[in-house]
Order: C-alpha cells, then structure tokens, then sequence
C-alpha cells in the first residue's frame, strides 16, 4: 500500500505547509550532523595524524594498512563463502531426509533444528573454538568460525530449501512421476533444480547474514576485517576513522548484495504467472 | 556437569542480566523504530532519506561494528556511561532498524482498499490510520516483530562478548578462561540460558501468530 491513499492529494496551502516543514526538519538534521562534526573536531578527530594512515598515499602507514585491512577482508569473504557452501550442502542434506526419512529421525532433525536455532551465534562460534580440541579435533581457527557460523546458517538454508521445494506447484512431481520417475529422479531431476531458483533471492539474503556474523570471528581471534582493524588501531590510535571506514566497507557489499536479492526475485518472479519465490521469514529481515 | 551445580546461582545471575539488558534494549527499539518507520512513511523528504539512510547503515552492518562505534564513538562526543548503557543503546540501535521494517511491511500489508473505503466514509488521515490502518496492520507486525525480539536477545550475547560485564555469555567466558572450568559442560550451561529463553519465546509466537492470522 502507498502512502497516498492514506489522505487526499495535498492543495497549494497543504504544499506549502509541507515544503516549509521539509526545509525545517532538514535544517534540524543538518544542525545535528553539524554538532557531531563540530564535536569530533573539538576532539581532534579530523586531523592528519588520524586520517593519513587511511587516506593519503604517501604515509608510511598507508601500504601496511591496507594490506592488513585487505587481508582481513580476504579472509573474511573466505570464512563467509565457506561457511554458506556447507550450510547449503548441509542444509539441503537436512531438508531432503527430512520429508522422506523414519519418524524418529524426522524428529531428532527438528530437535537439532530448535537447538541451533535457539542459541546466539556467538556461543556457537566459541563453542567449536574451545569444545572441538578437548574433544580432540584440532582444527586452525579458521574452521572454527566456519563450523560454528555452519552449525548456525544450515538449519535456516534448510528452511529456506524446504520452503523452495513447497512453493513448487504439485503438478511439477505429479508429471514427474506419472512418467515412470523414481522419488531420487523426482527430487533431484526436477524439484531441486526449479527449488533452488526459487530460493535464490533467499540465498543471498543469508550470505548478508553470514558476512556480517564473520565479523564475531574476532571473539576467537580469527584475523578477519574487524580483528585486523582492531589491530591496526592498537599501533595508530584512530578507532573512530578505521571503524567509520570498516562499517562502510561492510555497508557497500551487504548493500549490494541485498540490491542483487531483489534484481533477483524480480527477475525470477517475471514472465511467470504466479511469483514461487521461496519467502520464509528469513534471518535478514530479524536481524539475527 | 558439577560445576553447573556448584554455580548455579552465577548462571541465574547472568540469565538475570541479560534479560535486563533485553529489556532495556527492548523497549527502546520499540521507540526508535517505530519512530524510524513514522520517518520512512511521512510526507517530508528529510525525513524519509533520514528514516532510509538509517536503516540502511544498521540492516548491512554487523552489530559488533555498531558495538565498537558505540564504545569509542560516543565518548567522543563528550558524553560518559557505563558500558552497560552503550552496548544496551548499540544493541537497540542495530535492532531498530529491523523493527523499523517489521512495522513499516505491516501497514504495507493492509489492502489499500480499506484506507479508501475509510476515506470514502469520510474519515481524515489521522482517522483513516488509527481507526482502520494500524489496527489492522498490528496482526501483520506482532510475527516479525517477534522474530525480531527473539533475534535480539541472542544478539545480546554479543554484547556480552564486548564486556558487559556479567550477562550470561560473559558468565560463561569468564568460568571456562579464566577460572580454567571445563569448557564443555559451561558452554552448554550458557546455551541452556538462552533456550530456556528462545525456545518458550518461540512457542509463545507461534501461538500468538496463529490466533492473530487472518484468513486471505
């Protein structure tokens, strides 16, 4: 619903009203902004010294930085793409047996689903960092943060799967098997394929999850972009301008990303009758 | 398992905490994003590139980042608090925005022929929206807005991680590194806290989602 049903369109005297109140409330935002500048600067937040390492070339700060800072997003990106391809190796695993196996089974699957889904990310993540070498799996950190953030994602993928399957009109495996396909032919042939591009604006809703949870890999000291620049700040002192620019970092690409999901989903949703998107109230949108 | 019992009284106090900080957290989320989402519908151009630009920062940024601007960031400004207070404000402001849009997918999920049939009858803009609008809108955001509440109590162990002293999470660190517990039983201890929260909580929504859907 636009907001334009909500009153009648607006006169002349009502126009004026409202460019008059725009100009004030923007001058009330700008005088805000104005005063958060005006205090950075009193607290010497804008001078070379802060800035330099970050922007200006010919600092001797600068190459070190952003190789540092460019590691840390290499190895991020790296954690994020692992963990999302075997949560939805896994995920996938989960929500097919799930339809097709043994009672018992179909609810020790619900059960991990609830459990994992039930505790923050964070405990997941130190969970596999500090339980799996007392259990004697030794692993380097890395796959610490990949398990953990997998243990986390794979039960929502499979949601979104399942979802995807469901939103597939019946008749797509009533044909498939009124022409002698097996159940393994059925799925595999014809429903994971149109599932998936169903659930494609959803996957890459989740990689924006993913990205930003990366981030808690500084709990367990994996050098990602947010433990790189805490790093880098230790030795230059400037948190607020490397946090600013982290923050916009991650901005962009989830930005992006999120942009893409919906090119996506209206890309997919064209030229069909009914849009079978597959929509679970996904993590993206609760903020989890 | 025996250190779970020993200690029990630490978990319930940690439990304790982080429920209060999801409280605080909570309540002024609410505030903020339904303000926001009043910004991202109103007439007035600022606001609304106010309301998006908000949103936009805290849905792509991770809530450790927000976290860190909250500790360094506002005692830049020149204002002082506990930590408590920041990493409560920074929890809410990153949940904010989620709120913000469970509220504002709400009233878009109102069929535009009620705000019509409502204007035909002759009621106003203010009319139109408390009389027919939100309270139609409420059934829609209650499920979201509930996932959203739920997202941010475990978001709160993040805070935790940040040292608010004493929450569940921060509980737990502090008896495996520091006081050398075994880390197995502890850190399911702390799992069990927060299911103890999520789990009811989920139920609970599921039921409320149920009596609240409208047949379409």
């Amino acid at each position: 619903m636009s907001e334009s049903v909500l009153y009648e369109a607006p006169g002349p005297r009502a126009r004026l009203r409202a460019r008059y109140a725009s100009v004030l409330t923007g001058l009330v935002l700008l005088a805000l902004f104005g005063w958060v500048i005006y205090r950075l600067a009193q607290g010497g937040e804008f001078t070379y010294e802060k800035w330099g390492p970050l922007i200006d070339p010919t600092n001797e700060s600068f190459t070190p930085l952003w190789t540092l800072l460019g590691k840390g997003l290499g190895n991020t990106l790296l954690a994020a793409g692992w963990s999302i391809l075997f949560s939805l190796v896994i995920g996938t695993i989960l929500a097919l047996t799930r339809v097709t196996a043994a009672a018992w089974y179909r609810w020790a699957v619900v059960g991990v689903i609830e459990l994992l889904r039930g505790t923050p990310v964070v405990v997941l993540i130190f969970f596999a960092y500090q339980a799996l070498p007392v259990m004697g799996l030794d692993l380097p950190v890395m796959w610490s943060l990949v398990i953990g953030l997998t243990a986390y994602n794979c039960v929502i993928i499979a949601e979104i799967v399942r979802a995807g399957i469901d939103s597939l009109p019946r008749g797509q495996s009533e044909a498939a098997y009124a022409v002698g396909m097996r159940r393994g032919q059925v799925m595999f042939n014809v429903l994971l394929p149109q599932a998936f591009r169903a659930m494609l604006p959803a996957l890459i809703s989740q990689l924006v999850v993913v990205l930003k949870d990366t981030s808690l890999g500084f709990t367990i000291s994996y050098p990602e972009f947010v433990q790189r620049g805490e790093t880098a700040i230790e030795n230059l002192g400037n948190p607020i301008q490397l946090y600013l620019f982290i923050a916009l970092i991650f901005i962009v690409i989830n930005y992006t990303l999120s942009k893409l999901a919906v090119y996506t989903e209206r890309r997919l949703s064209r030229g069909r009758k009914s849009s079978a998107t597959a929509e679970p109230e996904s993590a993206a949108t609760t903020g989890d | 398992m025996q250190v779970l019992i020993d200690n029990y009284h630490l978990y319930l106090r940690g439990l304790g905490t982080t429920l209060q900080i999801c409280l605080y957290a909570g309540l002024l989320t609410l505030v903020v994003g339904t303000f926001i989402a009043g910004c991202r519908v109103a007439p007035l151009t600022p606001l609304r590139a106010f309301g998006t630009a908000w949103v936009t920062v805290f849905r792509n940024c991770p809530l450790a980042v927000v976290l860190f601007f909250m500790a360094f960031g506002i005692p830049a400004l020149g204002i002082n608090a506990s930590y408590f207070v920041f990493g409560t404000i920074g929890l809410a402001l990153y949940t904010s925005a989620f709120v913000c849009e469970a509220i504002r997918s709400g009233i878009n999920a109102v069929s535009p022929g009620q705000a019509e049939a409502a204007r035909s009858v002759g009621l106003g803009f203010g009319q139109t929206l408390r009389l027919v609008i939100l309270p139609q809108a409420v059934r829609s955001i209650i499920p979201p807005l509930g996932s959203v509440m739920i997202a941010m109590i475990k978001n709160s162990a993040i805070a935790g991680a940040f040292g608010i002293g004493g929450d569940l999470y921060a509980v737990g660190i502090r008896q495996s590194s520091a006081q050398g517990e075994e880390i197995i039983p502890v850190l399911l201890g702390v799992a069990l806290g927060y299911l103890i929260i999520t789990i009811p909580a989920g139920l609970l929504l599921g039921y409320v989602e149920r009596k609240v859907a409208i047949a379409r």
